[in-house]
C-alpha cells in the first residue's frame, strides 16, 4: 500500500519540515529569517507543523532596512505574537551609525546593504545556522545554491566550490565563525506558495492582494508613491488597482497591476503570467544578468 | 482553479558535452510554457550580442557568471516546471569527465534520468558511464533520448541501431526498464510536441512519459523506517507529559497499535499516536514527517530508529559499499572521517579498498587510494553500530555521506551493499 492521495504540496511540505528539523538537531544556534512576506509567512507555518506543540527552537530575526511598507511590518509583529515566538529586529539604521553602512542618499534601495547588518546581527548572537526563504526558481544563481549553504568568516558564497547535497543527508559542520545559510524551501516554486497560502489559510499583508495606490509610470514599471518616493518633475502620479507579488525595500519593489483580490485568484493569475516574479518587481536585480549572483557572494541572503 | 492534487517528479538529464541538455530542458520549458517573457528577452539578448540566428534555449539553465563567460555548465541546476499533471523539478547535470560526482549528486533525489545521446555518434564512453552511474545510484526510470534526429535524417534504421546496442550494454547492468525516444531538442520534435517529421514512430514523447510514468512504487512501500530526528518535550503545563519522536518517515508504513522495535537498543513497544500540526492520524507512511508518541517510556534519543515487523535492518558496526569519492583531497586509509547515515553520525574507518570501477569499461582494478570522482568496493567499520538496510532494498537506510573532520567537506557518497 501506499499513499495516493500524497501530493506535490504535500511532498514539499514534508521535505521542509525535515530539513527545519535537521537544522534544529545539529546546528548549537539557528535563527529562522522572517520579514513578514509570504515566503518566510510560509516559512512560519513549516516552522510550526516542524516542532508543536512545543515552541520553535530557534528566536525569529528580522533585518530591517527601514524601508517598509507598514502592512508588512503589522503583519510580522502580530505574527511573532500570535505564535507566542521570540522576534530580535536589528535595523539598518544601526549600521548607518555605526559607519559599516555608508548610503549615497535617503532614498537609495537598501536591499544591498542588508547583508551588512544580516552579518553584524550573526555575529552579535553567535548564530552558525539562518533559514532564509529564497526559492531556487526566483533566480539563476539560486537555481544552483544548495538546500544547506556553506558561507566562510566573510559570509560570501562560492558558487564553484559548494558542498555536494546528497539524498536528504545534509552536512550541518561548520568551523567557529562560519555558518551555513538553510533555505527549507528551496524546490518551492511562486505557484507552490501560492497553492500553500491557500491552503492553509495563511494570514498575509494586505498588500499581497489587489487594492488602489498612486503609482508613477518609471523605467518601463510602476513604482509606488511613498514617502520615499515622491513625483519628478515631468511625472504624473496615477490610481491603479495593483498587488505586489514581492515585498522588499518601498523604493524599488513595484507592484503589479491586478484585479486578484485573494489567494484563489492569484493562483491562476500566476498560472497564466508570462513575467518572472523578480522580473515583474525587483528594478535592483535588473541591473544586469549576474546581478544577484554578485549580491550573493557579498553574503547578501 | 489550478489542480493541486498533482505528483512531483524529480528528473535529470545526462549526457555528453553538446548533446543537447540544456537545449533539451530549454526546449521542455518553452513548449510547455513555462519560460517567462523576461527570460526570454534576456536570453534572447545575449544570444543577439553572440551573434547566434535564433534564440539559444540552452541559455536558460546556463546560470552562473563563469558559465557565462566560458559557454559552459559547470554545476548542477535546478529548474522547476508544471504542467497541469504533474510538479517537475530537474537537475541540470554536466557532462564533463570531472564532474562525476555532480551527477552522482543529483542522481541521488531523481525518479527518472534522461540520458542523451547524438545521433550522429551513438552510444559513447560517456553514456556507458552515465547508464552505469544512474544503475549505482538505482534511479529507478532511465530513458535514453537520441538527440539531433534532424541531422541524420530523422532515420529510423539510425535510431534502431542505437536503441539495440543501448538495450545489450544495459542488460548487462541487469537494467531493463529502458524506454528509448527519437527527438529532436532544436526543432522540439518528440518532446512536447509530436512534430512531423518523426511519424514512423509510435511510442510517447518525451512530455507524456514524464507526465505518465508511475513513480508511487519508487519507495520501499513495506519495511517500516522512522529514523528519530528530534524529540519534543514542550514541557509546558498542556502538554506536561508529552514525548513526541519526530522524523520523516523512510519507508514503509505505521498505524497506530502497531507493534514496533527501537533499534539498535532492540527494545519494542506499541505506537500510542501519530500527530502532526493537522491533527492526529490512524496511518502514516512514507514520506511522510510526523510525531510519533509510544506506549511505553524508553529512553530514545536521535540517531535511533522505529522499525516495523517484517524485514528487519541490519545492526552492525562493519559493513560493505559503494562508494563514490568526491572530494579533490584523495582517500586516505590511514585516517578516520565521520559517516552521516539518517540521522546519526558516526567516526568510521575504512578497512579495506576491495576495487575501483572503471566506470568506462566497469573493469574492476586494485585501488590503494581513491581519488574524486572515483567509485570503489570498500569495507568500512564505525565506532558505533548502525542500523541500516542494503541500498537495494531501502534507498533512505542504505545511503550514507562521508564528511571529513578536518575541513567539514563532504567527500565521500556511499551505497551500503
Ligand atoms: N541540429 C541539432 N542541434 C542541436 C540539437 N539539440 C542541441 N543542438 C545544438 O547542440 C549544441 C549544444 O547544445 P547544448 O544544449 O548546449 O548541449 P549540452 O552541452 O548538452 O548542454 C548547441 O549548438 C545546440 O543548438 C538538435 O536536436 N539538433
Ligand atoms: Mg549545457
Amino acid at each position: 500500500m501506499s499513499n495516493h492521495n500524497f501530493t506535490h504540496l504535500d511532498a514539499l511540505e514534508s521535505e521542509s519540515i525535515h530539513i527545519m528539523r535537521e537544522v534544529a538537531a545539529e546546528c548549537k544556534n539557528p535563527a529562522l529569517l522572517f520579514s513578514g512576506g509570504k515566503d518566510s509567512i510560509v516559512m512560519l507555518r513549516l516552522a510550526e507543523k516542524a516542532f508543536r506543540p512545543a515552541k520553535f527552537p530557534f528566536p525569529l530575526v528580522h533585518i530591517d532596512t527601514e524601508h517598509n511598507f507598514p502592512e508588512v511590518i503589522a503583519t510580522r509583529d502580530k505574527l511573532a505574537a500570535d505564535l507566542g515566538e521570540r522576534l530580535i529586529v536589528r535595523s539598518l539604521e544601526d549600521s548607518i551609525k555605526k559607519g559599516t553602512v555608508v548610503l549615497k542618499n535617503e532614498t537609495q534601495s537598501r536591499n544591498v546593504f542588508q547583508s551588512v547588518t544580516l552579518l553584524e546581527t550573526i555575529a552579535e548572537f553567535g548564530f552558525d545556522a539562518c533559514m532564509g526563504g529564497a526559492r531556487r526558481d526566483e533566480e539563476k544563481a539560486r537555481a544552483k545554491e544548495r538546500i544547506f549553504s556553506f558561507r566562510d568568516d566573510f559570509g560570501q558564497w562560492d558558487p564553484k566550490n559548494q558542498r555536494p547535497e546528497l539524498w536528504d543527508i545534509y552536512n550541518t559542520r561548520v568551523h567557529a565563525g562560519e555558518n551555513i545559510r538553510v533555505f527549507p524551501i528551496s524546490n518551492w516554486t511562486e505557484m507552490d506558495i501560492w497553492q500553500y497560502i491557500e491552503r492553509e489559510k495563511l494570514e498575509i499583508p494586505s498588500i499581497y492582494y489587489a487594492h488602489e495606490r498612486e503609482v508613477i509610470q518609471r523605467a518601463g514599471g510602476i513604482m509606488p508613491v511613498s514617502h520615499l518616493v515622491q513625483p519628478q518633475a515631468g511625472e504624473i502620479v496615477v490610481t491603479k488597482t495593483v498587488r505586489f507579488r514581492t515585498v522588499g525595500d518601498i523604493t524599488c519593489t513595484c507592484p503589479v497591476e491586478s484585479p486578484a483580490r485573494n489567494a484563489a485568484e492569484i493562483i491562476i493569475e500566476t498560472a497564466t503570467t508570462r513575467i518572472t516574479e523578480r522580473g515583474a518587481t525587483r528594478m535592483d536585480d535588473q541591473t544586469s544578468d549576474a546581478s544577484m549572483e554578485l549580491r550573493k557572494k557579498e553574503g547578501y541572503f | 482553479m489550478e489542480n493541486t492534487t498533482t505528483q512531483l517528479l524529480r528528473f535529470i538529464t545526462a549526457g555528453s558535452v553538446d548533446d543537447g541538455k540544456s537545449t533539451l530542458i530549454g526546449r521542455l520549458l518553452h513548449d510547455s510554457k513555462s519560460i517567462f517573457e523576461d527570460q526570454l528577452s534576456a536570453i534572447s539578448k545575449t544570444s543577439e550580442k553572440r551573434g547566434m540566428a535564433t534564440v539559444d534555449l540552452s541559455l536558460l539553465t546556463d546560470g552562473l557568471q563563469a558559465e557565462r563567460e566560458q559557454g559552459i555548465t559547470i554545476d548542477v541546476a535546478y529548474r522547476y516546471f508544471a504542467t497541469p499533471k504533474r510538479k517537475f523539478i530537474i537537475g541540470d547535470t554536466p557532462g564533463h569527465e570531472q564532474y562525476t560526482r555532480n551527477m552522482v549528486t543529483a542522481a541521488s533525489t531523481a525518479n527518472l534520468v534522461v540520458i542523451l545521446v547524438d545521433a550522429r555518434k551513438g552510444v559513447l564512453v560517456q553514456t556507458r558511464r552515465h547508464t552505469y552511474l544512474a544503475s549505482l545510484v538505482g534511479i529507478p526510470h532511465i530513458v535514453l533520448a537520441v538527440n539531433k534526429m534532424d541531422m541524420v535524417d530523422y532515420s529510423e534504421t539510425v535510431f534502431n541501431a542505437i536503441c539495440t546496442e543501448y538495450r545489450q550494454f544495459a542488460a548487462q547492468l541487469g537494467l531493463s526498464n529502458i524506454t528509448c525516444i527519437p527527438l529532436s531538442a532544436l526543432v522540439g520534435d518528440m518532446l512536447v510536441d509530436r512534430g512531423d517529421n518523426l511519424n514512423w514512430y509510435e511510442g510517447t514523447t518525451l512530455m507524456e512519459l514524464l507526465e505518465t510514468v508511475e513513480i508511487d512504487h519508487d519507495l520501499n512501500t513495506t519495511d517500516f523506517r522512522f529514523p528519530v530526528q528530534w524529540v519534543c518535550r514542550p514541557q509546558t503545563e498542556e502538554f506536561h507529559d508529552f514525548r513526541g519522536f519526530m522524523g520523516r518517515i523512510e519507508s514503509g508504513e505505521v498505524a497506530v497499535g502497531d507493534e514496533i522495535t527501537i533499534q539498535p537498543s532492540g527494545r519494542t513497544t506499541t505506537v500510542k499516536e501519530i500527530v502532526t500540526y493537522d491533527g492526529n492520524l490512524e496511518r502514516a507512511y512514507a514520506p511522510q514527517s510526523v510525531a510519533i508518541t509510544l506506549a511505553d517510556e524508553i529512553d530514545i534519543s536521535r540517531g535511533d530508529m522505529f522499525v516495523g515487523k517484517g524485514n528487519q535492518p541490519k545492526v552492525a558496526k562493519e559493513f560493505e559499499a559503494m562508494l563514490c569519492w568526491l572530494s579533490e583531497t584523495p582517500l586516505d586509509k590511514n585516517r578516520k572521517y565521520v559517516i552521516k547515515h539518517t540521522t546519526r553520525s558516526v567516526k568510521c574507518v575504512f578497512t579495506r579498498l576491495d576495487y575501483r570501477v572503471d566506470v568506462n569499461t566497469l573493469e574492476q582494478h586494485d585501488a590503494t587510494t581513491l581519488n574524486m570522482n572515483d567509485i570503489a568496493r570498500v569495507a568500512i567499520k564505525v565506532q558505533q553500530p548502525l542500523v541500516f538496510d542494503s541500498y537495494l532494498l531501502d534507498h533512505g537506510t542504505g545511503s550514507f555521506i562521508v564528511i571529513d573532520e578536518a575541513t567539514n567537506n563532504t567527500v565521500g557518497a556511499g551505497m551500503i551493499a
